[in-house]
């Protein structure tokens, strides 16, 4: 019959509306003020609908998202050296950026000249910047990590877009929160580096 | 309506005899390339080049001529031109010819009568290099303006902001203070211009180029004008214009409202990503090539991890082949499911197909970022594996304000995904379009291409077997872990738009097979290593060139890189699918109505980012 294939194309539209209703009954408010209906609604499980209501909700992004990096820092509060950086200006992150974003001056003693491990400025250019999580992936030293923070919209690039070391800084304890497992996993890592650092020196 | 081939070819090695009579059938015309890790013949005698190349269709059946690129050897004063020539009959790995001429001569015989796929790349190598091609039907620039100055590619040639021929940049570390580029070079100075061109007083005589390609304007339409007052006209679409699937433009010259000529013009998302590639090093290439099919990033970075690694000598650790199947072939249907939406879109049915293809997709995306950390940037594989191993929850913790926490296992994800929701997807698509009355009037019968004309016009992946050649490159040169699984070439053989559309309904069947036979794999390999070799950051590369290619879900993506023994490619070029298969789109196009031109376009399913480069 002509036309049936029409009919049936709009069954599945109109199926797909029902889902949406049948989905709303079954889980009622739950469905968009819980973390589980939110869970559910953005599974592969789900039917009808699945809208997130940006901004109201915001899909949590995973632990490995990548987006402008920032630096690793000690606490403010760390009783040996608050504030610190964990960045020794090594240059691997400014030799693997892919964009060339990254600009380092290596930090070198008042007195001596010589240069020492940590980075007098640090600079990304982030209109430059693609995402690529290279810095992040290379650092031998954990001191360069991707930031989750997305929502970066600002009204002149001219001066708010190069980003350097202050407002690149931040906290180790601020990686923890974001990406808790692969803080837990490579604090574990540098642990057992440095045992095995400290076994080589005794044995 | 699809058709098994169970016969797998085997992959052959062009075996040295296929040289040896070529050698043989031209003595002093074709001789081998001998340099460190090239492979091939180089046609010594350039006037004889079209018989070379005819005799390698002809005699030798390497019908599918593939790639046609560029390179200059500037230290030996020479530019090359290399050919990639494979059987569609028997699959395997390329024929490999080149032809080279003195810099300052810079001319070659055109393969456009042999191969009309050379079309657009000879175009792009005149563009590009500078290469003349006698013969050509339309020599002209088709990425860059007509007006620019110099042929970007060439090693001599140096772009506004050039900084050094190879990253990393000097500036950067020990002593580097940040540069912003423009205010460097300030605007308006950073472009070169050809001697005594004046931007203000410029005439854009390049439209008039456009416009007489499209020559002189017929009325072959078998409709009987006498009776009629009308005139024939040229039309622009785009490339401002959504149906264009991006910043793409069709000149066509309208007859009523049949196409008479049509003339694509493209080069407007033009980035030289070729030269940026150069500059680059090997492992930072990786990100870029996300941005060629933004679609498709997956297997775009397969393909280019597969080219390096044939060059390397690297071998890949199972699981890291089994992550990366499972990731191309989300891919694959992530990008169909894309592909009903936006069709459908052009053909009137707004929105609502694409959205429920988007919807699809997003979960396949959900996954990724997962996984890779970006959703449509991924810069997952690396040389010898992969980024990282699966993670254990898709998902991640509620941090900021508003945000909604999600821990999903992995593992159910996928399975609820692939023995789930994407056979009950595709099936339900399946249903409400494929016997849609509507659709099936709009697209059978149009934008015909014969299956001899696909061949010739290199069109690769859903497009030529909708024309009824079960040419798969997982089949006809296999790579990663293609051999072992079980899967089949869907073919449809009407060769029409109803026919491009079924074809991918199929694909995306078969990789959702695919899919189910990966997952026990993915699951016996668990905590197994994922990434063979060191992870250095300076990846050096042996001396030598070589072809990599992968079946993308729009065709054939191939990379072809030299390399010098250093630390960047010497040469980087990527054979886009997008762009080969846009070379039929005239034949397609000729005779039917405007309406239906741009659903041509559609089927071709072209995303710009890979077209311009």
């Amino acid at each position: 019959m002509y036309g049936l294939g029409i009919i049936k194309g709009i069954g599945v539209t109109f199926k797909h509306m029902i889902d949406t209703y049948i989905e709303d009954i079954k889980w009622g408010v739950k469905r968009y003020t819980t973390d589980e209906g939110f869970t559910y609604r953005q599974s592969p499980e789900t039917r009808g609908l699945i809208t997130v209501q940006y901004p109201e909700e915001k899909m949590a992004v995973p632990e490995r998202f990548r987006y402008i990096p920032f630096l690793v820092t000690n606490e403010p509060d760390d009783p040996e050296a608050p504030n610190h950086d964990w960045c020794t200006s090594c240059g691997i992150c400014a030799k693997v950026c892919p964009p060339q974003c990254i600009w380092i001056v290596r930090g070198s003693d008042p007195q001596t000249g010589r240069p020492i491990p940590e980075p007098e400025a640090f600079f990304i250019d982030i209109d430059i910047c693609m995402n690529c999580g290279y810095c992040a992936e290379f650092c031998p030293f954990d001191a360069i990590k991707m930031d989750h923070d997305y929502e970066i919209a600002s009204y002149d690039r001219t001066t708010s877009h190069v980003h350097d070391k202050a407002k690149l800084a931040k906290p180790i304890s601020y990686w923890q929160t974001i990406a808790p497992t692969r803080a837990e996993q490579e604090r574990l890592a540098r642990e057992h580096k440095e045992a095995a650092k400290a076994a080589r020196k005794a044995g | 309506m699809t058709d098994s081939n169970p016969e797998v070819t085997s992959p052959e090695a062009v075996s040295t005899d296929v040289y040896e009579t070529l050698i043989q059938k031209f003595p002093g015309v074709v001789e081998r390339d001998t340099r460190e890790g090239y492979t091939g013949i180089i046609v010594r005698d350039r006037d004889k080049l079209v018989e070379v190349a005819t005799a390698i269709r002809d005699d030798l059946g390497y019908d599918l001529l593939s790639n046609a690129c560029g390179v200059d050897y500037l230290a030996e004063d020479k530019l090359e031109m290399v050919y990639h020539a494979y059987s569609v009959e028997r699959g395997g790995p390329a024929l490999v010819f080149k032809a080279q001429t003195p810099r300052d001569v810079a001319a070659l015989p055109s393969l456009v009568s042999v191969w009309p796929s050379t079309d657009f790349q000879e175009r792009e190598a005149y563009d590009l290099y500078g290469i003349h091609f006698s013969g050509h039907p339309n020599l002209k620039r088709i990425l860059m303006w007509e007006g620019f100055d110099g042929h970007p590619m060439r090693k001599d040639w140096r772009e506004p902001f050039y900084e050094e021929d190879q990253k990393p940049f000097k500036s950067r570390w020990p002593g580097g203070h940040v540069q912003r580029a423009e205010m460097h070079v300030p605007y308006g100075m950073n472009v070169q211009y050809p001697e005594g061109f004046s931007v203000d007083q410029w005439a854009p005589e390049a439209e008039q180029a456009v416009y007489a390609a499209l020559g002189t304007p017929t009325t072959e339409t078998g409709t009987d004008f006498s009776q009629i007052k009308t005139d024939q006209m040229v039309v622009n679409l785009g490339p401002q214009h959504p149906s264009t699937h991006g910043v793409f433009r069709m000149a066509v010259t309208l007859d009523g409202e049949t196409v008479t000529a049509l003339e694509p013009v493209m080069g407007y998302l033009h980035r030289n990503h070729e030269k940026i590639g150069e500059r680059n090093t090997w492992l930072g290439n990786m990100p870029y090539t996300d941005r060629l099919d933004y679609l498709t990033s997956m297997s775009n970075n397969l393909a280019y991890a597969l080219t390096v690694e044939k060059m390397l000598g690297q071998e890949v650790p199972y699981r890291a082949e089994v992550i990366r199947v499972l990731m191309a072939e989300l891919t694959r249907i992530a990008s169909h499911f894309w592909f009903f939406g936006f069709f459908l879109n052009d053909l009137g049915a707004f929105l609502t197909p694409s959205v429920y293809g988007i919807a699809e997709r997003d979960l396949i995306l959900d996954l990724f970022e997962s996984v890779a950390g970006s959703r449509m940037m991924c810069n997952y594989m690396r040389f010898g594996g992969v980024a990282f191993d699966m993670p254990p929850y898709v998902g991640g913790p509620a941090v900021r304000e508003n945000d909604r926490g999600r821990n999903i296992e992995t593992m159910k994800y996928i399975k609820d995904l692939v023995y789930e929701r994407l056979p009950r997807v595709i099936d339900q698509f399946d249903t409400y379009l494929t016997n849609n009355e509507i659709l099936m009037t709009r697209c059978r019968g149009v934008g015909y291409l014969a299956p001899d004309r696909a061949i010739a016009y290199g069109v690769t992946g859903p497009m030529l077997r909708a024309a009824g050649i079960p040419y798969d490159i997982r089949r006809s040169d296999p790579y990663s872990i293609y051999n072992e699984l079980d899967f089949e070439i869907p073919v449809t053989y009407n060769s029409d738009l109803y026919d491009r559309y079924l074809i991918r309904v199929e694909e995306v069947r078969q990789s959702i097979r695919i899919l189910q036979q990966i997952v026990p794999r993915l699951e016996e390999t668990e905590g197994q290593e994922y990434w063979a070799g060191k992870r250095a950051y300076n990846v050096r590369v042996p001396a030598g060139e070589q072809y990599g290619h992968g079946e993308n879900p729009k065709g054939e993506l191939g990379f072809y890189c030299i390399s010098d023994g250093g630390a960047n490619p010497y040469r980087y070029h990527v054979r886009s699918p997008s762009f080969v298969n846009l070379t039929a789109l005239e034949e397609m196009s000729r005779g039917n109505k405007v309406a239906d031109l741009v659903v041509i376009l559609g089927a071709i399913d072209i995303v710009l980012g890979e077209v311009d480069r």
